[in-house]
């Protein structure tokens, strides 16, 4: 079967082929101007800046991979890596008890708008607030947490000073609006989940675990993609809670890398550009490997449809 | 309409002030003065200034005091101010090297400020040249709370040996002896510094912070055998707070003592502590061979090379070592002139930290995160709080130091 041919095309063919191919291109351009201009060019310049040894003021001085093989047997930078893994595996709870929360917020009682809104506050304030609402829920001596520990145990513990328990504090105040974050992605996914395959599961005798696991997960499918890319970069990402609540102390142990390069190259002490830079390259593989796994995936599932 | 009338007059006058505004020279000035007595302090001391040399007019730029130090950066770079405040010693170094700093030598010499601001002049020195005019400083010490010692019954003591007996006693009262507050980690490292003076003395320390003694040096040992004398003694958990809430610490009696900077007089004051129950001595004595030395840290000015105006930026330097100007901007400050011929505030405090710097025979140190380079610093302080909290790993912490003394100061050659 041949297809029919296009009728405004017969009138000036090459005129308007021409125009058609440039207008999306034309559309594109600002966008493509920005981009390249705020996240393209500045990743070459940062990948170009972590080959030399720079503070910021004075002249580049060319190294190689110097600061690359620095980074090789720098313990604090292994503690960064470390604690980036263990914010990636832990703030991953966000999603099913993001899930868990927007179920039973689900349903329709007077009010629920009130219970959401209300469940949904934490990501509203700033992520400043929350590392000092934390830091004071944890502090030695007033600390309600450190109260509550002391008089469980006899003795309190200050999560925050100690090196062992230090990140996953600061994960736990990460959690609380991330887990809000989740909520309300997975909340208007269930909207759209159709009330006739409930129905229809419902009358084959599915309900439960089956029922959330078989009938309406799958549904949720796109909210849960949505929710593991949000949380994966706001992982890697996290910086600000680690600013605000420990400045990546105890000596250097709640460090992530996102930390580490600020400190490196642009912090009060930090004059190291070059190594900042070696880090942020770092930094950004590790990123490219999800991202690029994201992407993938939304690719194929576009060729799919 | 009344606004609009109001700025008809505004213009009238401005246009009958126009030929002397012509000729009005601007000198902008960045200053990091954000806390509300610094800043009226430096507001005055502009409208001063202007009093005398009615052909300049000085507009201050004020920054938080804290976001100062990473925008100096910026400024510095991209749209140089024609005065900039700034610290002494090792703090303005990296500024140095790369060019950013005038190089106002001749202002010392035309004032004769090697005479009236000899206490400071090595530290504002790089290459036999000077690169700013201090305008004030203040010592550090130990801060203690009187009412702590008549709880535990104890006596203050001069000699090392003396407060740990003392430590002791604090312990069994139920107080801490010494308290700090690491969080932001600079408070420890006056700990350290102190135990350097005493123990080695200042040309060691002094050539600790140029990086000439390896940090496993047993010297550099023996600076942390004394510490760990003391950490017993020392408030847990001091990693989770800042040095404001250790404050709180000696205000409420909970802690005895306190190796704090100058300033922080006013923060006891404001918990409500008085001249009678707030006490300053000077370090104790560790190794009584050791010529005593102490610590002040030096706030200076400085013109940046990028300046558009450094001719009257250079006056301003000249008028600001002035022995009278220096008296009165250290009267607002609550801190100590550099000019030596100027005179110090009634504040018992003040008068003491005087009294202990000008009989210090050793020198002056300034603080370690200005005596050593910016990485050295950073390096060294959280190895002192690692090391007061896990005082087992000495070993390993001064081998990372050594590893980084042999990075920094090699590629500072």
């Amino acid at each position: 079967m041949t297809p029919l041919p296009d009728p405004e095309a017969q009138i000036a063919p090459r005129k308007r082929s021409r125009r058609r191919s440039l207008t999306p291109w034309l559309f594109l351009a600002p966008g493509m101007a920005m981009f390249a201009v705020y996240v393209l060019i500045p990743i070459v310049q940062s990948v170009w800046v972590s080959f030399h040894d720079w503070d910021g003021l004075g002249q580049m001085r060319w190294i190689g991979t110097a600061n690359y093989s620095e980074l090789w047997w720098d313990d604090a930078f292994y503690t960064s890596l470390r604690n980036n893994v263990i914010w990636l595996a832990l703030y991953m709870l966000a999603v099913p008890l993001g899930l868990m929360i927007a179920l039973f917020l689900n349903q329709t009682v007077r009010g629920i708008r009130i219970y959401k809104s209300l469940f949904f506050f934490p990501f509203v304030i700033s992520q400043v607030v929350v590392g000092l609402i934390f830091s004071w829920f944890y502090a030695p001596g007033f600390g309600l947490l450190y109260a509550l520990i002391e008089w469980v145990t006899g003795s309190g513990v200050a999560l925050l000073a100690d090196e062992r328990y230090v990140t996953y504090g600061i994960i736990a105040a990460g959690l609380w609006p991330q887990i809000a974050y989740c909520m309300i992605l997975y909340l208007t996914g269930l909207n759209a989940v159709a009330p006739d395959q409930i129905e229809a599961a419902r009358l084959d005798g599915a309900k439960g675990w089956r029922m959330l696991w078989h009938v309406v997960l799958p549904q949720l499918r796109p909210a849960t993609f949505i929710a593991v890319v949000v949380t994966v970069i706001g992982a890697l990402r996290s910086f600000d809670l680690v600013s605000i609540m420990t400045a990546g102390g105890p000596f250097g142990s709640s460090r992530v890398l996102s930390y580490y390069m600020y400190e490196q190259a642009l912090s009060e002490y930090g004059y190291r550009m070059g190594y900042g830079a070696a880090i942020a390259v770092v930094l950004f593989g590790i990123m490219m490997i999800f991202i690029s796994g994201f992407i993938w995936k939304m690719w194929r599932d576009e060729k799919g449809q | 309409m009344a606004l609009h009338g109001k700025g008809l007059l505004l213009a009238a006058l401005m246009c009958s002030a126009a030929p002397a505004m012509a000729q009005q020279r601007v000198l902008t000035f960045n200053s990091n003065a954000s806390d509300p007595a610094p800043r009226a302090m430096f507001e005055q001391l502009a409208a001063d200034f202007m009093a005398e040399h009615p052909e300049i007019r000085v507009e201050i730029n004020t920054f938080d005091h804290e976001g100062y130090k990473t925008a100096i950066r910026n400024f510095l770079t991209a749209d140089p101010p024609d005065l900039i405040t700034w610290f002494a010693g090792n703090r303005m170094k990296p500024f140095v090297d790369a060019g950013q700093l005038l190089d106002v030598s001749d202002v010392w010499e035309e004032n004769g400020l090697k005479d009236s601001l000899g206490s400071t002049l090595s530290s504002m020195t790089f290459d036999d040249r000077q690169w700013g005019v201090p305008y004030t400083y203040y010592q550090w010490g130990i801060y203690y709370n009187k009412e702590a010692y008549a709880a535990a019954g104890v006596e203050p003591a001069t000699d090392w040996e003396g407060f740990i007996a003392n430590c002791a006693a604090f312990q069994e009262a139920g107080i801490d002896c010494l308290t700090t507050g690491s969080k932001a980690l600079w408070p420890v490292a006056g700990i350290f510094d102190y135990l350097s003076l005493r123990t080695n003395g200042y040309d060691w320390h002094m050539q600790l912070t140029n990086g000439e003694i390896p940090w496993t040096d047993d010297s550099v040992r023996a600076v942390f055998a004394e510490w760990e004398k003391i950490l017993p003694y020392t408030t847990a958990n001091h990693a989770a707070i800042d040095w404001q809430d250790a404050v709180a610490n000696i205000v409420q009696g909970r802690a005895a003592h306190y190796v704090m900077g100058n300033f922080a007089v006013a923060a006891f004051r404001d918990g409500g502590m008085t001249d009678e129950t707030l006490g300053f001595m000077s370090f104790p004595t560790i190794n009584p061979d050791i010529p005593r030395a102490e610590e002040a840290p030096t706030d200076s000015m400085h013109i940046p090379a990028g300046a558009k105006n450094p001719e009257d930026a250079k006056l301003f330097l000249a008028y600001i070592a002035r022995p009278d100007v220096q008296t009165r901007i250290n009267e607002a400050l609550g801190q100590l002139p550099v000019n030596s011929e100027a005179s110090v505030g009634d504040d018992p405090f003040l008068q003491a930290g005087f009294e202990m710097l000008s009989t210090a025979e050793a020198g002056i140190a300034q603080f370690f995160d200005r005596d050593a380079p910016a990485e050295m610093a950073k390096a060294g302080m959280e190895g002192f709080q690692e090391f007061m909290v896990r005082p087992e790993r000495l070993d390993a912490i001064l081998e990372r130091l050594e590893r980084q003394r042999q990075r920094i100061y090699a590629a500072a050659q």
